[in-house]
């Protein structure tokens, strides 16, 4: 159910938006409903980051994966424990950029005795780190329908991303380890008992989603060809704020765009947002310091503690005859 | 005795042969339609009444949470969900972590407790998703709109029963978070699913009646001033009869250079005392100004186990102490959770401690640059320097009838980044020291399953399945290195790997790092040491002296 539900939706969307721009709704599809998105995605991500930095951070907490900074002839950890600004930069952009806390990941077997081995698992972050970056040559590569020379970096990255020259037109290597991350990603949930315990069908759906885009967007340059001139056209009027209407493209097109749209407009409200959410993760981007430089919580409540001297005022007779000292003497006993 | 905890043959069999979750065997429903169940060992007793009506939490009665009726109070849903508003404002941890989780299942087999038991809602993501269900429920439109087609779901009594088990059948180890892309911390869950138990009045007497005592008396077993000082002068007479050497440990003492703050278990628990009498006896061996306080005699602080203000109140007696009796700095000593405090906490609820000077050594001149605000120091720190700088007489041959491992604690491994020092001072003070595997230490360390205010007896069940991880790790080094001798730097390690070991591995005994330190300082004027500070006979020590004068 978890699955066929997210896989339904997608199918019926990618139909809704073949058959309407057939229908002659390429108004709807390739003008309004990418504008709808844009402001849903741009306002969205904007609103869920702010909902987020609207709640402070009381209390200074990184996880500390390795040493830290202690006695000068201890070496430390500067990328697993960091003690200061640069610190902390290296360990997200470690993060961010290469995943090296999934790269830790390891898979434990229960082993008779009993007895607990763990081994390396590396198919995670590999399969990951494929997605997250194929995914994101794929966005710079479109970058050539947005701006009427192409820029250098993007011809750069086609002609890199290209280069086995095969097919016609050239393949492109993210194209393939993207349908193949995606794919390994979700066989990856189905295949075993713990992933299916713990995967919505919100898991499933943007996987499924994503999957759909790239598909409908190979199929476009090797199968279902459209007309990529009218495409640019299209795609820059839309950047410029213009709502003129689309030229004759082809079917294909639009479910791609559409499917596009949705995951634009779909993005900040899911968990997707993982993606601005990294950044502000307070147990990663903050320095191990807490005893050298004191973090500042805002609502820091006064509360209430007992005082030695009311703890005194409980046990002064009993402290006197222990010979502990006291602030107050106990009152002279009168006769 | 009943099934509490299993036997040990009974559990091993269940490990082998039963359907499991660790294994790949599905359960064949989804977790959430796996009902809760309390049976005998996998719950802690309730808070009593008067304890809950000290501590000023709500709806103080008496109940079990093996009862059908939980006796809440009218309203309590909305108690909980203001709670939680008011938590996801102030706490951006909780709010991230509620959003951001993308289910990618690295954290699924990092749980001790997921591995001690395979139950599905020991998956971190899963005992996340417990709260995650709700609050989508309550504070998302999505969830509000497609309601368990999107994963929420209404905050029911059944619920807050699972809530109430599985936030405690998590110790805030941090492993998962060591793990997740993310950094999602399930601690951060679990601190506001309890501070939401609280609300509720789903308390458990095992950490509110610490936390009262603590209040009260100054530390978690409610001991009165005098029966504090007798009890440390015992040690002192102890270490005089064994050593010859005469320690004269002061309390309250105004003036004095540095105040030492350590667990209470330290004090008063077997083995913990033995850590005690180390400490004395080094403090004596270099001269230390320090005093004891008997207000501030407790290092532990279970209010981090209760609410964020219960962890301020309980913890504001350290700095409060120090002002009063004029001391320079504070030194700590070996306890997890305590430090999890003092290092990430205290200076932020309870500074500036400006009263205070930045913390030199006094014997080595060495500053201690990490802990220039809070000004408080840890033994191991303090130690490992005075070892470096060759402060101290140590005979390591005196440990030689120990072969140990380190337990790295969780709280001083992924809490502080505290992973070197101790070893270094371990090194120091004996020779056969030996790690478990990789993955089961340092910042990739197991708990002691029993840690976070879960080290009840009637909890022997869950605390023997959750050990096992650690217990494990520790066979493997036995029957490789024939390891006897477990050395941890935590109070809650001291009173409750005792047991495990005893269940899992039997003939490991576990030791502080500075008992093992007291048994190889070699003091001026003392008697002939023959055996350690428990009284067993140190082997091999005498036979080598003897060995050496055949060689010449």
């Amino acid at each position: 159910m978890k699955l066929i539900y997210p896989l339904l939706a997608i199918l019926l969307l990618a139909l809704v938006a073949y058959f309407g721009a057939a229908a002659g709704l390429e108004y709807l599809f390739g003008v309004i409903i990418p504008y709808i998105s844009i402001v849903l995605f741009l306002g969205g991500f904007s609103w869920k980051i702010y909902d987020w930095v609207k709640s402070p951070v009381p209390f200074r907490i990184p996880t500390t994966c390795g040493q830290a900074k202690s006695l000068e002839w201890i070496k430390r950890d500067e990328l697993e424990s960091p003690s200061g600004f640069w610190g902390v930069f290296g360990r997200m952009s470690l993060e961010v950029l290469f995943f090296r806390s999934l790269f830790r990941n390891t898979k434990a077997e229960l082993a008779p005795g009993p007895s607990l081995a763990y081994a390396s698992s590396k198919w995670l972050w590999m399969a990951g780190l494929l997605f997250h970056w194929s995914l994101l040559v794929i966005v710079l590569r479109h970058y050539r329908f947005f701006l009427a020379s192409v820029p250098g970096f993007v011809e750069l990255l086609e002609s890199v991303d290209g280069f086995l020259q095969i097919t016609l037109p050239t393949l492109y290597i993210t194209d393939l380890l993207l349908v193949i991350a995606v794919t390994f990603l979700l066989i990856r949930r189905l295949a075993s008992a713990q992933m299916r315990i713990i995967s919505l069908s919100t898991d499933y759906f943007p996987l499924l989603l994503i999957l759909a885009i790239a598909l409908s967007g190979i199929s476009m340059r090797y199968l279902d060809k459209v007309d990529v001139v009218e495409i640019k056209i299209l795609v820059q009027g839309l950047v410029s704020f213009q709502f003129d209407a689309p030229g004759k493209i082809g079917g294909m097109f639009y479910v791609h765009l559409f499917l596009v749209c949705v995951l634009a407009s779909y993005f900040p409200f899911s968990k997707l947002m993982h993606m601005g959410g990294i950044f502000l993760s307070p147990t990663r981007n903050l320095a191990n310091n807490s005893r050298e430089k004191r973090h500042i919580n805002p609502w820091n409540p006064e509360v209430k503690f007992r005082t030695y001297a009311e703890y005194e005022d409980e046990f002064r007779e009993k402290m006197v005859k222990a010979d502990l000292p006291t602030e107050v003497p106990l009152p002279e006993e009168k006769e | 005795m009943s099934t509490n905890p299993p036997k040990l043959a009974d559990l091993q069999l269940e490990y082998e042969q039963a359907p499991s979750l660790l294994k790949g065997d599905s359960p064949g429903k989804e977790w959430l339609d796996i009902p809760v169940v309390f049976r005998d060992g996998n719950w802690c007793h309730a808070a009593k009444p008067n304890v809950i009506e000290d501590l000023g939490f709500n709806n103080p009665r008496k109940w079990s949470p093996a009862d059908e009726d939980w006796k809440l109070e009218e309203g309590w849903q909305k108690i909980v969900k203001d709670g939680m508003k008011e938590r996801l404002d102030k706490f951006r941890s909780f709010k991230l972590f509620m959003d951001i989780c993308v289910r990618c299942g690295a954290c699924s087999d990092k749980c001790h407790f997921f591995l001690g038991s395979g139950d599905p809602k020991n998956m971190p993501v899963v005992r996340a998703e417990l709260m995650r269900s709700v609050y989508r429920h309550e504070f998302t439109w999505s969830g509000k709109l497609f309601k368990g087609l999107v994963g929420a779901r209404p905050l029911s009594e059944e619920v807050l029963k699972e809530w109430f088990m599985y936030f405690h059948q998590c110790t805030e180890c941090r492993r998962c978070s060591v793990f997740c892309p993310f950094g999602i911390d399930t601690a951060e869950v679990t601190l506001m699913g309890r501070e939401l138990l609280n609300l509720a009045g789903t308390n458990i007497n095992w950490i509110s009646e610490p936390a009262s005592n603590c209040n009260r008396t100054g530390n978690h077993l409610g001991i009165e001033p005098h029966t504090f000082k007798n009890v440390v002068e015992s040690l002192a007479e102890d270490i005089e009869d064994q050593t010859g050497i005469t320690v004269n440990p002061t309390f309250n003492r105004k003036g004095a250079e540095i105040l030492f703050i350590t667990p209470s278990g330290d004090v008063f628990g077997d083995p913990g005392i033995y850590t005690m009498m180390g400490y004395l006896m080094l403090f004596e061996h270099i001269g230390l100004d320090y005093t004891l306080s008997t207000y501030a005699s407790e290092g532990g602080n279970f209010g981090l186990f209760t609410s964020n203000q219960s962890m301020k109140k309980i913890n504001a007696k350290m700095f409060h102490e120090a002002e009063r009796l004029g001391v320079k700095w504070i030194l700590g000593g070996e306890c997890g959770h305590m430090w999890r405090v003092v290092h990430q906490y205290m200076d932020t609820m309870n500074g500036p401690a400006d009263f205070l000077e930045e913390p030199v050594s006094p014997i080595t001149g060495t500053k201690f640059r990490n802990a220039t605000s809070t000004k408080m120091v840890h033994i191991a720190e303090f130690t490992a320097d005075l070892i470096h700088q060759d402060k101290l007489k140590l005979d390591p041959r005196r440990n030689d009838h120990l072969k140990t491992t380190f337990h790295d604690s969780c709280n001083i491994a992924r809490g502080m980044g505290m992973l070197e020092e101790p070893r270094y001072v371990l090194r120091n003070v004996c020779n056969s020291f030996n790690e478990m595997p990789e993955h089961t230490i340092r910042e990739e360390t197991f708990c002691c399953g029993s840690g976070s205010g879960l080290n009840t007896d009637e909890y022997m069940d869950i605390r023997m399945r959750g050990g096992f991880p650690r217990a494990s790790a520790v066979k493997h080094v036995k029957d490789k290195y024939d390891v006897n001798a477990l050395v941890a730097i935590c109070a809650i390690d001291r009173a409750s790997l005792p047991p495990l070991m005893n269940y899992w591995n039997p003939g490991v005994s576990v030791y502080g790092l500075h008992e093992l330190v007291g048994n190889a300082l070699v003091m001026e004027g003392e008697n002939e040491r023959t055996e350690d500070l428990r009284e067993d006979e140190m082997v091999d020590f005498e036979p080598e002296s003897a060995a050496r004068e055949e060689d010449e």
